[in-house]
């Protein structure tokens, strides 16, 4: 079977989940303040091993360093915390001051894992880096030009360019070059000069259309940036052939999260329940591929087969039989997609959680999802 | 007491005290405060950007209406879509336009809507779209059954992506 439910928890809607580094447990929110861990047992099943309770409010986004071994989480509550195993396996956590009056909406380490960006309703993103003298850390502050909440944000590997995306219907990258603690970086395709919130470069999602952008991705060399737009969209910018922006407007509902999983590769999910694939050419063009399971409206004939159970559910929905149930896996919108196992230049297992409260993992690898991504290949 | 409703009466004697009452009573007379929006004046107001790019004016009634006498009403239906006066903020052209493409949309026959909607491209399914959710919202004799058929055979290409769009699209029609 190429996609496996998990049950981690309840059956309550999870906001976000991230992996350790070694793949065995992974943490994740379901709607409230508190981010579970949950390790995978030798039957296959999940226990949970700790609680991280110190928010106040609903936490939106967990992001774990692999090398690190760090986890950072934020909320609604303003704040963000860092969290360190000890050697006693307990988590310890420290306040990170954001110093926003809003809402903290997404958080990701930065690839050398010195520095986390958090993204807020506050129109503000929060780069934090820690100053070893103090041993605290630090936000400083991104403001110009977003004008609205930031909803996600995505590291180029060169530790300095962070993309972001904003309910402005824009995607911007900027520099975060902290000279503190980092060296004077060379010049990339987005551009030469790297001061501190400078803005590099800026896409409209507006001009064809609109809608929040939900997520963004930088491809592995970081050439390329792609999102997802709430206008049931998706868009390549390809910075060494100019900045040309490339964007499709699919007749699916809208994504909520994508993925690279190759070079020429986009994997988008959201609310179809369903990841789709889709192809980059070598000019940025994007095209759809299939979805990663087929579904239709699966009505459930076991108990409104007898006539009384047909009227009964005719009084009481207005139509004889309960055709409720998704054909898809996932339930609900997929909120977010992590890669399993792999990188952004050969994705092997990726996974979903969605509105559902389900884990669910793609063999992108093997069986049937194999057969599709080679049948993508042009 | 009386004093405090009736400005004019002023007594020799505490000129002052009356005068300042009935400084208190004009400052409270007027209730034109309570109609100020305060929200205007949040400084964390989305403030939408100045959009500079050229709308166009909406689409040519001589012609439409010249295609449609000849009978050519794909033609007329594609100069109307493609020359949509998407964002324009002149309200009477939009009005003006969406009546024209009514006009082209109820003049095909019902067995024709499928094969004109196969003859446009994404872009102008997308405007058409719009058009068809703008013509709900103004109906009249048998305009909506009439539109039903059109959303049908739109929604059969374009999806629910075009919907979607209809809703989250800035530029209005």
């Amino acid at each position: 079977m190429s996609a496996s439910i998990q049950k981690v928890g309840p059956a309550i809607p999870i906001q976000c989940h991230a992996w350790s580094s070694d793949r065995q447990t992974i943490a994740v929110s379901h709607n409230d303040k508190l981010v579970e861990l949950y390790k995978q047992q030798p039957g296959g099943s999940w226990n949970q091993t700790d609680i991280l309770d110190q928010h106040d409010l609903r936490v939106n986004d967990i992001d774990w360093a692999p090398n690190t071994n760090r986890i950072v989480t934020c909320s609604a509550d303003r704040n963000a915390y860092v969290w360190v195993q000890g050697a006693d396996g307990k988590w310890k956590h420290t306040l990170v001051l954001l110093r926003i009056n809003r809402a903290a909406t997404c958080v990701r380490w930065s690839p050398q894992e010195n520095k986390f960006a958090v993204g807020s309703g506050a129109r503000i993103i929060s780069i934090c880096y820690l100053d070893e003298e103090k041993d605290w850390w630090v936000a400083k502050h991104i403001r110009k030009p977003l004008r609205s909440t930031i909803t996600t944000v995505d590291w180029h590997p060169n530790n300095i360019l962070l993309a972001a995306g904003c309910t402005d219907f824009k995607v911007r990258v900027f520099s975060t070059y902290i000279k503190e603690i980092e060296p004077k970086p060379s010049a990339t395709e987005w551009g030469a000069k790297m001061p501190f919130a400078n803005l590099m470069a800026e896409f409209s999602n507006s001009p064809t259309g609109g809608g929040w952008i939900h997520a963004v991705a930088f491809n592995e060399e970081g050439t390329r940036l792609a999102w997802v737009g709430h206008d049931s969209s998706i868009a390549v910018a390809d910075a060494p052939s100019g900045m040309v922006m490339m964007k499709l407007k699919t007749n699916l509902l809208p994504f909520l999260s994508l993925l690279w999983i190759g070079p020429n590769r986009l994997l988008a999910a959201g609310h179809d329940c369903v990841p789709v694939l889709f192809h980059v050419d070598s000019a940025g063009k994007v095209s759809q591929g299939p979805k990663l399971e087929e579904g239709g409206n699966v009505v459930e004939a076991t108990a409104a087969a007898s006539a009384k159970n047909m009227f009964k559910n005719k009084d009481r929905l207005g139509q004889e039989l309960v055709d409720s149930r998704l054909g898809t896996t996932h339930q609900n919108q997929i909120n977010s997609m992590r890669i399993l196992e792999g990188n952004k230049v050969e994705a092997r297992r990726v996974s979903t959680t969605a509105g559902d409260g389900a884990l669910v993992i793609w063999n992108l690898a093997s069986g049937a999802l194999a057969g599709k991504l080679a049948a993508l290949k042009i | 007491l009386d004093s405090l409703h009736s400005e004019n009466h002023v007594n020799a004697n505490s000129e002052v005290t009356f005068e300042r009452i009935g400084k208190m009573s004009k400052n409270t007379k007027s209730s034109a405060f309570r109609r100020i929006d305060v929200d205007q004046y949040n400084e964390d107001n989305y403030k939408e950007e100045v959009d500079n790019e050229p709308v166009t004016a909406g689409p040519n009634e001589n012609e439409v209406t010249s295609l449609l006498s000849q009978n050519k009403q794909i033609d007329a239906l594609k100069h109307v879509l493609s020359n949509a006066p998407l964002g324009n903020k002149n309200q009477a052209i939009k009005d003006a336009s969406l009546n024209l493409v009514l006009r082209v949309l109820l003049s095909f026959k019902t067995s024709k809507i499928e094969e004109a909607v196969n003859q446009l491209d994404n872009e102008a399914r997308d405007v058409l779209m719009k058009y068809i959710y703008r013509g709900f919202e103004v109906p009249n004799e048998g305009s909506s059954a009439q539109l039903l058929v059109w959303h049908e055979k739109v929604f059969a290409l374009s999806g629910v992506g075009s919907i979607v769009r209809v809703l989250t699209d800035k530029k209005k029609l």
